[in-house]
């Protein structure tokens, strides 16, 4: 039985990327094209994406769920380009994934060891959710195993760690004060970085070209110093908002629903967190629910989801610590003095001054010409007396 | 040079303060005090300068002008040495004179009317320079010639502190002084033109041509020998000394070729273009256009026959009112004829024109003092010297 299902599967791998994906050849490779650009690589990595999706040996994921509320994995679910369960499914072998899973109890946790120990250091482990660490960890437990056993166990011969959503991230909204069951992220509990994909849930892509991104190159894309791939954190929500100008103009709204919100203005006023929250929310927006729909686009400001710190910490009406340019207290004047006239004494002045050097100049040339005269009449003379003398002799 | 036997130059001598370099002191100092005012607070503080003029008359007349008007030591140069006119040698230094304070001031002029002066080293320095622009090239140019031109005149301080040795030195290296000082003029003359090019369709079609460089050029060489004439005509008045009409008056034939030459150029490009058509309407700049080129038609009225070369009036009135043209040239050109859009308007304050009035009392008193204590203007030997000024 057990064969037969292996070469069933076998079958369902040979048959070319496109049929196994359910889209056509075009829309694939526009897919993986999409997924570089996210990624911000240049073209030639599409096709090496190409490559990679279309081997036949998909790689292995093993998909932990701890203290969540399995948002990462519904907002994967709603991703439609194409749709990501086909993906999820067809491109990488999800071999563990409690909310997926059709087996259940022993079954699946035997199928989870099986799955390690098939693909030993070449699995991809995904971490969702916050794990306890007070009192050993009691507070979460998956088949008699506390979550901090589970992790360290599945890490230990994992090819990479990833971290998906904020709890798995740092701790998120579990570990929000008083943090009851010491709730912390994953790198804690490893002792070492793990690339983390954080958010509230997070952009469904983002995981995905993390995930592509190392079936393709065989690494890691690069992170910041909290583990986030560069490729979608390195920028402030602020510097990319459709808001901005209105931030830059001083247009605020400054409660929901008066005239400044309903016209589209700035949401910093009423606590948006954008201008300290590196996400790429306004370029590729939240989830995949079409143009325009991320939070500061539908007129609530950012939380802050992404951010250690301030999602789930930070009060949500409280103003954010603007991270690059404070506005300034004061805007210069846009209308700009466009020159003054002649006035009546500068008018004078430059007359007075024309009329002295055209006086002074007429004067000198009429004297000029008199003495120059004079100098002629005299020559003429000198001339008429030389000619009588020259004629006396 | 050819052969001639000039009489050597000599001190005139008298009194440094009279009635003349009392007012050009009176204001020099208060185009301190307006200056002094501008580095305190700023161009806003004492100029009508703004976003759609940042050029005026600091720009338009101490340094566009200005350096025209101290074209003459290159002209009178270029007509000796290059033209090998030995018999005008005797007006070189004292125009040489002329334009050593007129480039100078020049200079001085656009630091001036720099908003961030501090910065001002940056268009030479490699690495901020940008060499393809007319603007660098302007730059350049002009600090160059100021150079050059000290040391062409260097000889005249020489020979009254008797440094014979370094006198020799200079005197080696003359030839090639001269040469750069023909070769630059011309460069950054036909540049300040070139520099309206740029500005494209802001300036007035009557002056927007590819033309301008020839233009600014040529009007440059002509006003210097206009210049010369004036100069001389007013030093001889002031220090009682005879014209020297027999160079005069050659000269000012010399200057009509230019100014013919100017003309058939001027207004070729305008009837080619076909923009001679916008000189009937009826606006300011057809208006402008016009009292310009009278004044650069006059001179031919004024000293178009032999007899009315030879009165020193008419070599007067001639270069006089084609010094006005020139100012009228560049002034309609940089500012009258610039539209920059609706709204913008520019008339200099009384302190910026103060501050150009005291530039040019500079080059007149410095004038006085040199030609009074240095050896510049030919010895006159029957003339009592420097009874008035």
């Amino acid at each position: 039985m057990h064969h037969e299902l292996k070469e069933l599967a076998e079958a369902w791998q040979a048959r070319p990327v496109e049929e196994r994906l359910g889209m056509s050849r075009r829309g694939f490779m526009q897919f993986c094209a999409t997924l570089a650009t996210t990624l911000g690589l240049p073209a030639t990595a599409a096709a090496q994406m190409q490559t990679a999706i279309e081997q036949k040996r998909r790689p292995s994921v093993i998909w932990l769920h701890f203290q969540e509320c399995t948002g990462c994995t519904e907002s994967m679910l709603r991703a439609e380009h194409p749709t990501i369960e086909k993906l999820i499914l067809d491109i990488i072998s999800l071999d563990y994934h409690e909310t997926l899973c059709a087996a259940a109890g022993h079954q699946v946790e035997a199928a989870r060891r099986q799955a390690m120990a098939d693909n030993k250091g070449k699995y991809i482990l995904v971490i969702e959710g916050a794990i306890p660490t007070k009192e050993d960890g009691i507070y979460c437990k998956v088949g008699g195993q506390t979550a901090i056993e589970m992790t360290r166990e599945c890490a230990a011969d994992a090819a990479a760690v990833i971290a998906i959503g904020s709890c798995a991230s740092w701790g998120g909204m579990p570990s929000t004060g008083p943090n009851p069951t010491g709730a912390t992220g994953v790198a804690e509990v490893l002792g070492k970085p793990v690339v983390t994909i954080p958010g509230c849930p997070p952009n469904p892509y983002n995981f995905l070209a993390t995930v592509v991104h190392f079936l393709s190159f065989g690494s890691l894309p690069e992170v910041d110093h909290l583990g986030r791939p560069k490729f979608a954190y390195s920028r402030l929500i602020h510097e990319n908002c459709e808001r901005r100008a209105h931030f830059d103009a001083g247009r605020f709204a400054m409660e929901f629903g008066d005239e400044g919100h309903r016209k589209g203005y700035c949401l910093y006023k009423l606590g948006c967190k954008g201008p300290e929250t590196y996400a790429n929310c306004p370029t590729i927006m939240f989830g995949d629910a079409g143009a325009g729909t991320w939070p500061v686009g539908c007129g609530h400001p950012c939380i802050g989801c992404t951010e250690q710190g301030v999602g789930f910490q930070k009060p949500i009406h409280m103003l954010a610590k603007v991270k690059n340019v404070e506005p300034p207290a004061s805007y210069p004047s846009v209308g700009e003095p466009q020159g003054k006239g002649a006035s009546l004494g500068s008018a004078a002045v430059l007359t007075a001054v024309a009329a002295a050097a055209a006086g002074a100049g007429a004067m000198f040339a009429k004297n000029l010409g008199k003495s120059h005269a004079e100098q002629q009449a005299a020559k003429d003379k000198d001339g008429k007396q030389d000619n009588k003398a020259a004629g006396r002799e | 040079m050819s052969a001639h036997v000039h009489a050597a130059p000599a001190p005139v001598g008298g009194r440094l303060l009279n009635a003349v370099s009392f007012v050009c002191a009176v204001l020099i100092l208060s185009a301190f005090a307006i200056l002094a005012l501008r580095f305190w607070g700023g161009l806003g503080a004492v100029t009508n300068l703004n976003d759609g003029y940042p050029w005026g008359i600091w720009v338009v007349g101490d340094v566009v002008i200005g350096s025209a008007f101290a074209c003459g030591g290159f002209s009178v140069a270029m007509l000796v040495y290059i033209f090998n006119k030995g018999e005008y040698h005797p007006l070189v230094r004292p125009a040489l004179l002329a334009s050593l304070f007129g480039y100078s001031l020049a200079g001085a002029g656009v630091i001036f009317d720099l908003g961030r002066y501090w910065n001002f080293w940056h268009i030479l320095w490699p690495g901020y320079a940008s060499p393809n622009s007319v603007m660098f090239e302007v730059a350049a140019c002009i600090s160059l010639y100021i150079l050059v031109m000290w040391l062409e005149f260097s000889p005249t301080f020489f020979e009254k502190f008797g440094w014979t040795n370094a006198q020799r030195k200079v005197g080696r290296a003359m030839f090639f002084l001269v040469g750069l000082g023909t070769v630059l003029p011309m460069m950054h003359q036909s540049s300040l033109g070139s520099m309206l090019i740029v500005f494209g369709t802001q300036l007035h079609p009557l002056w927007q041509t590819m033309a301008l460089p020839a233009i600014y050029l040529i009007s440059a060489i002509t006003i210097g020998y206009a210049v010369v004439l004036f100069e001389s005509c007013v030093a001889a008045a002031g220090y009682r000394r005879s014209i020297e009409m027999h160079l005069l008056t050659p000269l000012s034939k010399v200057m009509l070729g230019m100014l013919g030459l100017y003309l058939a150029i001027r207004f070729g490009d305008l009837i080619v273009r076909g923009a001679i058509a916008t000189a009937f309407e009826p606006t300011l700049q057809a208006f402008m256009f016009w009292l310009e080129s009278i004044a650069f038609v006059l001179p031919f009225w004024i000293l178009g026959s032999p007899a009315k070369r030879a009165n020193p009036a008419n070599l007067f009135v001639g270069g006089a009112v084609l010094m006005i043209a020139g100012i009228l040239l560049r002034v309609n050109s940089y500012l009258i004829g610039y539209q920059t859009g609706d709204g913008w308007s520019y008339f200099p304050s009384i302190p910026e024109m103060m501050v150009t009035f005291g530039m040019f009392a500079i080059e007149v008193l410095a004038y006085i003092v040199i030609t009074r204590r240095f050896p510049v203007l030919p010895r006159e030997d029957h003339a009592p010297a420097g009874q008035a000024a």
